[in-house]
Order: C-alpha cells, then sequence, then structure tokens
C-alpha cells in the first residue's frame, strides 16, 4: 500500500441542528446551549451493517472541509493528501465523517452565529465551551446519521484532544482511536502561547469586548496571533530550509516593513487567516484546549480504565510545540489500564506541521492500522498466531 | 493471550503495526517503567541483555513487570570464539557474534557460566534452560560447545501461577 490515491471529488458541505430549546445541549459549565448546529462533510459510502465509519476531528484552525473540492475552489480539503479513494483513510472501504466544531466559525454554532433569544450574533455570552462539550455534540450527529458504534476517531493536535476524549466520554462507541501530536493537558509553555495570540485579538482596538460583528473586525489582532501559532507549527530545521535569510525580491517601505521572506509568509499566512476565520472563535477553541485536563480529576492508571478500542499513539520526532513525551503520557495511562495501544514516533523535521505533512509514514500506519481493527477485535488475522512475549529489541 | 512489544527500529514497528501487533516505539529503559508489577506471565529479552547500557537494572525491572523472563544471550567462551582470540588474536566474529569490532549492538561480552553465576548471585532461579550450537541442541559441556543459552528465570521465593509452556524442557 503507497501513499497516493485519488480525490473524493466534488463535495458540499451539510448542516445538522439538534437540541432545540428549551433542553438544550448541557454543557460542562452547566449551562445549556440551544439550538446547535453542527456543519459536516462525509466522504465514501457506509455500509449496511453500519461499521465502517471512521469521524475525523479537525485542529485549531480546520473545519469541517477536509477533503475534495468545494464548487469553484482550487484548494481541496485541509487532510486531502489522507482521505479519498486508496489513501490512508480509504474512502472505497470506510465512511469518513468531518465536522466543524462546537464554538467554531464555519456553519457550527458559535460566537458568529445568532443567539435566538436577542436576534444578534453571541459574541462573548455564548458559554465557556470544552472539548468534552464538542465531543458531546459530535456524538449526537454521529447518532443521527444511524452508526452506533464508529470503526475509529482520529485526528492531531486539538483534533487528538477530541479522540482523547471519546475514549473517555464514550469508550463502547469506537473500536479504535488514532490521537496524533497530542496532549493529555497542556502545559504552561502551550497556555503561554495562546494566552498571547488571545491579547493580540483583544489588544485590537476593534474587538470591542467581542462586539465587532457588522463592523471593522479585530484583524491585525487575529493575524498576529495566527503568526505566532505558525511559528510554533514550524521547527527551526523547516523554518532555516523554508527561508533562510533570504530576502524578499520587492521589500515593503518603511523602517520595519517585510525585508526578509519569512516575514513576509508570516505576514500573508495571517492575513489570509482573518478573511476565513473569526476571531472570537479563536479565543473559545484555544481556552478549550487550555482547559481541556484529563488528569484533572483522575489518576493516570484510571484515565482509560475500561478501554476496549484499540489505540494507536503518534507523535513527531521535531513537534516541540506538543513533544513526544506528552504522547508517552498517553501510552502510559494505555499501559496502566492494560488497553491495546500501539506507539509510533516519526522521524521527522516539520515540526508540529507533521501530522499534516508527513503524509507517506502516517498513511501507512493509519491504513494498516485500521485494517487489523476491521478484520477482528484483537487484530490478528485468521490463522496467524499472536506471539505470548514481549520481544524487547534494542538496535544501537 | 495479549502480547505487547516494545522496539526502537522504525521498519519493525511497522512490520509489527501490518500484523496487527501492539508494538511500542521505544527503547526498554523507558518502555518497562510504564508497566505496573506483574503485568505479563512472560517477558522475553532475545539477544537483546547484551546491547543495553544497564544489564543489571534491566533484568530487575523485567522481573518487576513479568512473572518470569524468557533470556537468551550468545556464549562469548564457546569454543569457536576461544579459538579465534587464542590463534588468531583478533576479536571473534562467528554465527552468533556476527558483527565486526566497529559496527556492533553489543555493549557486554558474557559466557554461559557467567549469567548463571550472575543469577545464582542475584537470586534469579533459572526454572529451566536450554544450549544450542547451529540449531541443535547441546547437552555436553555448554559453556564450551554452545553458541547460544536460552535461560528462563524467576525472582527466587516469588510464588509463581501458571504452568510452563508445553514443550519446555
Amino acid at each position: 500500500m503507497t501513499a497516493g490515491g485519488g480525490s473524493v471529488g466534488p463535495v458540499e458541505t451539510r448542516f445538522f441542528t439538534f437540541a432545540e430549546p428549551p433542553t438544550g445541549l448541557p454543557l460542562e459549565c452547566g449551562r445549556s446551549l440551544g439550538p446547535v448546529t453542527l456543519a459536516y462533510e462525509t466522504y465514501g459510502s457506509l455500509n449496511p451493517e453500519r461499521s465502517n465509519a471512521v469521524l475525523v476531528l479537525h485542529a485549531l484552525s480546520g473545519d469541517a472541509h477536509a477533503a475534495g473540492l468545494h464548487d469553484g475552489e482550487k484548494t481541496p480539503g485541509w487532510w486531502d493528501d489522507m482521505i479519498g479513494p486508496g489513501k490512508g483513510l480509504d474512502t472505497e472501504k470506510y465512511f469518513v465523517i468531518c465536522s466543524n466544531v462546537l464554538g467554531g466559525c464555519k456553519g457550527s454554532t458559535g460566537p458568529a452565529s445568532t443567539n435566538p433569544r436577542t436576534g444578534r450574533p453571541y459574541g462573548l455570552e455564548l458559554p465557556v465551551l470544552t472539548i468534552k462539550d464538542m465531543v458531546d455534540a459530535q456524538s449526537r450527529l454521529v447518532e443521527s446519521l444511524g452508526i452506533k458504534k464508529l470503526l475509529a476517531v482520529v485526528g492531531g493536535s486539538m483534533g487528538g484532544m477530541q479522540v482523547l476524549q471519546w475514549m473517555v466520554s464514550y469508550p463502547d462507541r469506537i473500536r479504535a482511536a488514532i490521537p496524533i501530536a497530542t496532549t493529555l493537558k497542556h502545559a504552561p509553555q502551550q497556555i503561554a502561547f495562546d494566552e498571547v495570540g488571545r491579547q493580540a485579538i483583544m489588544a485590537d482596538s476593534n474587538w470591542k469586548e467581542g462586539e465587532y460583528y457588522g463592523g471593522p473586525l479585530p484583524s491585525k489582532g487575529l493575524a498576529v496571533a495566527r503568526m505566532v501559532g505558525h511559528i510554533t507549527y514550524m521547527s527551526d530545521a523547516s523554518m532555516a530550509e523554508k527561508f533562510g535569510r533570504r530576502l524578499k525580491s520587492e521589500g515593503e517601505p518603511g523602517k520595519f516593513g517585510t525585508d526578509f521572506e519569512v516575514e513576509g509568509y508570516l505576514r500573508y499566512r495571517g492575513d489570509s487567516f482573518v478573511k476565513r476565520f473569526d476571531a472570537n472563535s479563536y479565543l473559545y477553541i484555544t481556552k478549550a484546549m487550555d482547559n481541556f485536563d484529563l488528569l484533572a480529576e483522575r489518576r493516570l492508571a484510571e484515565v482509560f480504565r475500561g478501554l476496549r478500542a484499540r489505540v494507536l499513539v503518534i507523535a513527531f520526532k521535531s513537534d516541540w510545540l506538543y513533544p513526544a513525551y506528552q504522547s508517552k503520557e498517553i501510552v502510559k495511562a494505555c499501559k496502566l489500564a492494560g488497553v491495546d495501544a500501539s506507539y509510533c514516533e516519526i522521524d521527522s523535521t516539520y515540526g508540529h506541521d507533521a501530522f499534516l505533512l508527513e503524509v507517506e509514514e502516517e498513511t501507512h500506519l493509519i491504513q494498516h492500522f485500521l485494517r487489523t481493527a476491521t478484520e477482528n477485535g484483537h487484530g490478528a488475522r485468521e490463522g496467524e498466531r499472536v506471539s505470548d512475549e514481549i520481544r524487547a529489541q534494542n538496535h544501537t | 493471550m495479549r502480547a505487547q512489544g516494545i522496539e526502537i527500529d522504525a521498519k519493525a514497528v511497522l512490520e509489527c503495526v501490518e500484523k496487527g501487533l501492539s508494538v511500542f516505539q521505544e527503547d526498554f529503559e523507558g518502555g518497562l517503567s510504564g508497566y505496573p508489577d506483574g503485568s505479563f506471565d512472560y517477558l522475553i529479552l532475545d539477544q537483546s541483555l547484551q546491547q543495553v547500557r544497564k544489564p543489571d537494572q534491566i533484568l530487575k525491572e523485567a522481573l518487576r513487570v513479568g512473572r518470569r523472563i524468557i533470556v537468551n544471550i550468545p556464549n562469548f567462551a564457546s569454543y569457536s570464539v576461544r579459538m579465534q582470540i587464542l590463534f588468531g588474536g583478533k576479536v571473534p566474529v562467528t554465527p552468533a557474534l556476527p558483527h565486526e569490532w566497529y559496527d556492533t549492538p553489543n555493549l557486554h561480552f558474557l559466557s554461559i557460566s557467567d549469567f548463571i553465576d550472575y543469577c545464582r548471585m542475584r537470586g534469579f532461579a533459572i526454572e529451566s534452560s536450554a544450549f544450542v550450537r547451529k540449531d541443535k541442541r547441546v547437552k555436553f559441556r555448554p559453556n564450551l560447545m554452545a553458541d547460544l543459552g536460552i535461560f528462563l528465570i524467576s525472582q527466587r521465593g516469588r510464588p509463581q501461577t501458571g504452568q510452563l509452556p508445553p514443550g519446555s524442557p
């Protein structure tokens, strides 16, 4: 099986609305929210047993459009390399679902959505949201598609947090889980980077305590937040390779304009981000990531107790934003709970972005892991004896 | 029956995933520490004891995580090794020790007798053993004749549950 394969072709985002008031969706903060809409896309077909569904969870700035092309679009979905016929998430075999998270701004209920009680956008009146709330909402979407048990949940970064939350909140509704480049909880350094991004947005004079809808957007603040984000997604090595100290062919005027290519790149990324992302969503979503902590009320050994799903934990060597030691903690929690898990640390110089860019190795791992998860519950092929030992081999 | 592996080589890890085996890509100094006591009935150290930096610590840790260990070692006192050093004056290269001195993962060089003495010193019970030369069992003077020693050991005095695997000596 190799990386490659075709495209899912033209796709359309769909919308699922549920949790109408007065009940609404109960949130972790104690309040409830309703109605809730989740934007989602699906690729491939659900089999008659409804046993081949794979739920893809997106990261901070992602959305439901994970693969294929929208009408008139030239750039495909954010994980088009991984989702499609013959790809890692093979749409000839699996029914792949991707939904925009609760709190997002690409069709799901978030701070930019209209508050039914006031007729205006929620803004900061939207209750505080958590990763658990996002996952609870997704479980309703999955239910509505008639799926009792997902074959797998897979995602990187914040998507990986959602995978871990699925493992804790709905252990019996998943057969396999693939958390990639993620953590059981944010360390102070991760919270610090998120806070810088939030402060940049809130320092923008157009932010106006979140009440900017209909007026000028806090674009400069959001662009700076995005620039900081981009730096954390790359590595020293990948930036040196991509930019070096090369100067732009045409610098911008002014004493502190963009002279270096890296400066131009960051400006460009910041400016294009603000066209597609809501500043308040950035605040809500980064807060949800910072508040995520599976060890807050449990000991490490208890986190995945009773989980019968098979787990594949993936980390990348040069990822300094979500370093491998955090994935190793997830692995340790699995070992302590007797979970059937595997851990792979992929060699890469891309940094945190590797989970989107290091396609070939990731594809191999995911393809095989899903195939063995489908074959039978314990992953062994018929007639092949699973050895009854731990093999410890250390190659220098 | 539950089995897990610890493996540092990326290609080997991928092979395990392809076969649906549970495998952790780490070295076992770190890898064993994640397990609670007595997690496994058997733990195998397959020709790796001589490659780790601290074999003493690894064996202690292995006997914490596994109730019994199956460990095999190349025998540095086999006659072919002795001949090469004695007559050739060079570090031996044999089928059981195939690497050149500049290219070997082996850090420690021990004999079957060394290992038996070591187990006695550390209070490990050798429940059974087997010695091999060129895929044939060796019964006569194994420290001289065998290339490989295979031992089933456990902590002396610790109650054991479960039967030995079928076909054990």
